[in-house]
């Protein structure tokens, strides 16, 4: 039996001749930044080392972007049921080589995370096999069933941090009001999937491509209808709610429009409909086959202007590992998903390098955001956070091969993909979890 | 009109085959792509192969000693039958699978029975699924040559060839005709193996039917789109009609079978708006009194039999072209 990870933080580390970028305080400066006990405790411009602890270890960071860690909001694992998936421990592994220090995993597992006993054991699980902070979210509604409340309080206090029905959206407009209304009692985020069931039952986008191969499409509105009921629920009940993954410009408006109405909403946005759009599914390339899916340019360039001007609020890996047994499939039947802890990073500094937005704006959407939508103390490097940090060299050309990824799944998205930015170390409390080798 | 059982090549590819450019292409997997060129190479290597089913002696051995393996995971009688006679007319060992009862159902995915079936070494497969681009995906992993018999919504290529060879030996040419496919387009493989195969070689392409069975933004595939047959038949040269698979009338796309008879069945009236000389098709089985009326279907200006003769013709071509790419020249093979 392994011992169970080291967690402990070290004492004190000194991170020398970093680009220190943290979007909480708008602060891009060469500088250094002094970590204690697992918190960050002074950051500046050349930091005294007279004070410094005789133990204390020293790491030049070579002029590299040191940034608050990724906080990824929806990730789904395998673990409990799905093992040959992801375990929460391979997950971890992906994760720190993708720079996550925190990720917020969806309760879509077997059993479904809907009882408190279950949050408690992912978090046991995570504390001892995992080097990230994995924060369960709990399902919406018993089994996912769309019908049924959990247990909103109990489950918060059990630590689930958001209720989600995963990839699966609330049919009835009666339990999404429930929801929402009982909710707000616990201050607790709704993380909602918004594709209509009925609507949205086709495999990819709906247009000329789905007509040209034959498959039945998915059209926009099935995921406007959904998401403009619920923002009249949402001013209704005043809850809170996060759209998590939008695809279309509309949707983009909808919540945007909300926001004016200071409705307490906000929206993510999956890396794959930030970097890819239908075209790239190619001859009935299932790893192409995600959810929501893969739109046309026009809409793919409607989610950059949203992360650009804040309609929408944050960029999540949609990290959905599957098998060959659900992937090598005819198109029609494979299920959906795309591993992507591993890629978040740099296929989000794609839309850096092509001057659609700002690098401090990406980190942002990448980490303070998520953060701060969680409930979460991390997302930040101000004096007394934790020090969950990712360094990287925005500018490092590198070719993302299947072989070389650390989840237990293959299904990515971004095979053969050439990428300009890579993680070199990732620190979560401290402690430095990932060191890439030369 | 060349409706005449001519066993001679028609009249525009009046090029000896053994002049022909050889066919490139491994497998046959849709016409999206194909290029004028190659679809012709099959129509001409086709006609050729017409005789030699009229013939008494019916074998033209080019391809003995070889294996055609049948994978039909939908139930097809006429289009496996047709297969099944093509690969024997070419002296092919020919194997049905009948993957109905077989280890698929036991849960075997198609990648498995892919590789199953490459370790007895056919030279060729043909493969029907429920699932668009099945094809394509065994076809990845087959040491053979794949011929799509008809992936879920997707390409129904032999289909359109035996169409494109019964208009051409009709009408003696398709560029510039109007060819009008009617009914069921969102489901239908072979509207689109048509329309592909139809704009390629220069014909004027329009579809009818209820807006629910027309699939979004098909005009940009190239053809013109009616929702009322008074409006979509006149002036059309060729009527396609499509099958109406009897799960869509109960009202998910349309109400009732009377009622899509009343508005897009083809009778007497509507084949009466098109030219006089108009022939009419179905890629078959008829659900006579739904989309066609059986005065139509055995009427004159039906060719729905010649589709089925050409069937066996266009599929012998297509699998001498894949096998062998430079078709042989007359005296060797005895043909025509």
């Amino acid at each position: 039996m392994k011992r169970s990870i080291n967690t402990k933080p070290p004492r004190q580390r000194l991170f020398v001749n970093a680009r220190i970028i943290d979007p909480s305080q708008s602060l891009d400066i060469q500088g250094d930044v002094l970590v204690s006990k697992g918190k960050i405790e002074a950051l500046g411009k050349s930091l005294p080392r007279d004070q410094l602890k005789p133990f204390c270890k020293i790491i030049d960071c070579g002029g590299a972007v040191l940034a608050p860690g990724l906080v990824d909001a929806r990730v789904f694992i395998g673990e409990p049921g799905g093992e040959h998936r992801e375990t929460i421990k391979s997950a971890s592994r992906a994760a720190v080589s993708g720079g996550v220090t925190s990720l917020a995993m969806m309760p879509d597992t077997s059993p479904v995370i809907d009882d408190a006993a279950l949050v408690a054991f992912i978090r046991q699980t995570a504390r001892e096999k995992s080097r990230v902070n994995i924060l369960p979210t709990a399902a919406l509604s018993k089994g996912l069933m769309g019908e049924e409340m959990t247990e909103f309080g109990l489950l918060s206090d059990a630590g689930a941090v958001a209720f989600t029905d995963g990839s699966k959206t609330v049919q009835s407009a009666q339990m999404m009001r429930r929801a929402l209304t009982y909710a707000g009692d616990f201050d607790a985020l709704i993380m909602a999937a918004t594709r209509d069931a009925t609507l949205g039952g086709g495999v990819m986008n709906a247009g000329l491509n789905a007509t040209r191969m034959g498959l039945p499409g998915i059209p926009r509105e099935a995921e406007i209808i959904p998401l403009e009921r619920d923002m009249r629920l949402v001013a209704m009940t005043k809850g809170r709610y996060h759209a998590s993954t939008l695809s279309t410009s509309d949707a983009a408006d909808v919540i945007a429009r909300a926001k004016d109405r200071a409705l307490d909403v906000s929206a993510g946005v999956a890396i794959a409909n930030l970097a890819l759009n239908e075209n790239d599914i190619g001859s009935y390339r299932t790893f192409f086959r995600v959810s929501p899916p893969l739109r046309n340019e026009d809409d793919r360039l409607a989610m950059v202007d949203g992360i650009r001007t804040g309609k929408i609020d944050l960029i999540c890996s949609n990290h959905n590992p599957q098998d060959v047994d659900t992937k090598r499939l005819p198109f029609a039947e494979a299920a959906d998903g795309a591993v992507g802890l591993e890629s978040l990073l740099a296929a989000s500094l794609r839309l850096y390098h092509t001057d659609d937005v700002p690098l401090m704006r990406i980190l942002e959407c990448l980490s303070t955001s998520p953060a701060k939508r969680l409930g979460l103390n991390c997302g930040t490097l101000a004096v007394g956070a934790p020090a969950d940090m990712v360094l990287f060299d925005p500018d490092a050309p590198w070719i993302l091969q299947e072989k070389d990824l650390r989840s237990r799944s293959r299904n990515t998205a971004f095979e053969g993909a050439r990428f300009q930015g890579r993680v070199l170390k990732t620190i979560v409390n401290g402690r430095t979890v990932f060191s890439r080798e030369n | 009109m060349k409706r005449s059982s001519s066993p001679s090549r028609s009249a525009e590819t009046d090029a000896p085959a053994f002049q022909m450019q050889p066919f490139g292409l491994r497998h046959l997997l849709g016409i999206e792509g194909l290029s004028a060129a190659e679809i012709n190479h099959l129509l001409d290597r086709a006609d050729a192969m017409v005789g030699i089913s009229r013939q008494v002696e019916k074998k033209r051995p080019t391809l003995s000693g070889r294996t055609l393996i049948n994978l039909f995971f939908e139930n097809s009688t006429r289009t496996q039958s047709s297969f099944e006679i093509a690969g024997k007319r070419l002296g092919m060992d020919v194997i049905n699978m009948a993957v109905q009862t077989s280890s698929v159902k036991k849960g075997e995915t198609l990648l498995d029975t892919a590789v199953t079936l490459n370790a007895m070494q056919p030279d060729l497969l043909v493969v029907r699924h429920n699932a668009a681009g099945a094809a394509e995906l065994l076809s990845q992993k087959m040491g053979c040559s794949v011929i799509n018999a008809g992936d879920g919504a997707h390409e129904h290529p032999t289909q359109a060839l035996l169409d494109a060879l019964t208009i051409r030996r009709t009408k003696g040419q398709i560029e510039g005709l109007t060819v009008a496919i009617c009914g069921d387009i969102a489901h239908s493989r072979v509207a689109r193996s048509n329309i592909h195969l139809l704009n390629t070689l220069g014909a004027r392409v329009r579809v009818v039917a209820p807006s629910t069975l027309l699939p979004g933004q098909i005009e940009d595939l190239g053809v013109t789109a009616y929702r009322r047959m008074e409006d979509g038949l006149p002036g059309c040269d060729v009527v396609m009609m499509l099958r109406l698979q009897s799960e869509r009338m109960s009202g998910a796309f349309v109400p009732s079978p009377r009622e899509y008879y009343r508005y897009f069945g083809l009778n007497a009236e509507r084949v009466a708006l098109a030219k006089p000389d108009a022939i009419v098709m179905h890629p078959g089985p008829m659900n006579r009194g739904v989309e066609i009326a059986s005065t139509i279907a055995d009427g004159v200006q039906s060719v729905i039999a010649e589709q089925v003769e050409m069937g066996v013709a266009v599929r012998m071509a297509v699998m001498e072209a894949l096998q062998m790419p430079q078709p042989a020249s007359p005296d060797e093979t005895g043909a025509a």
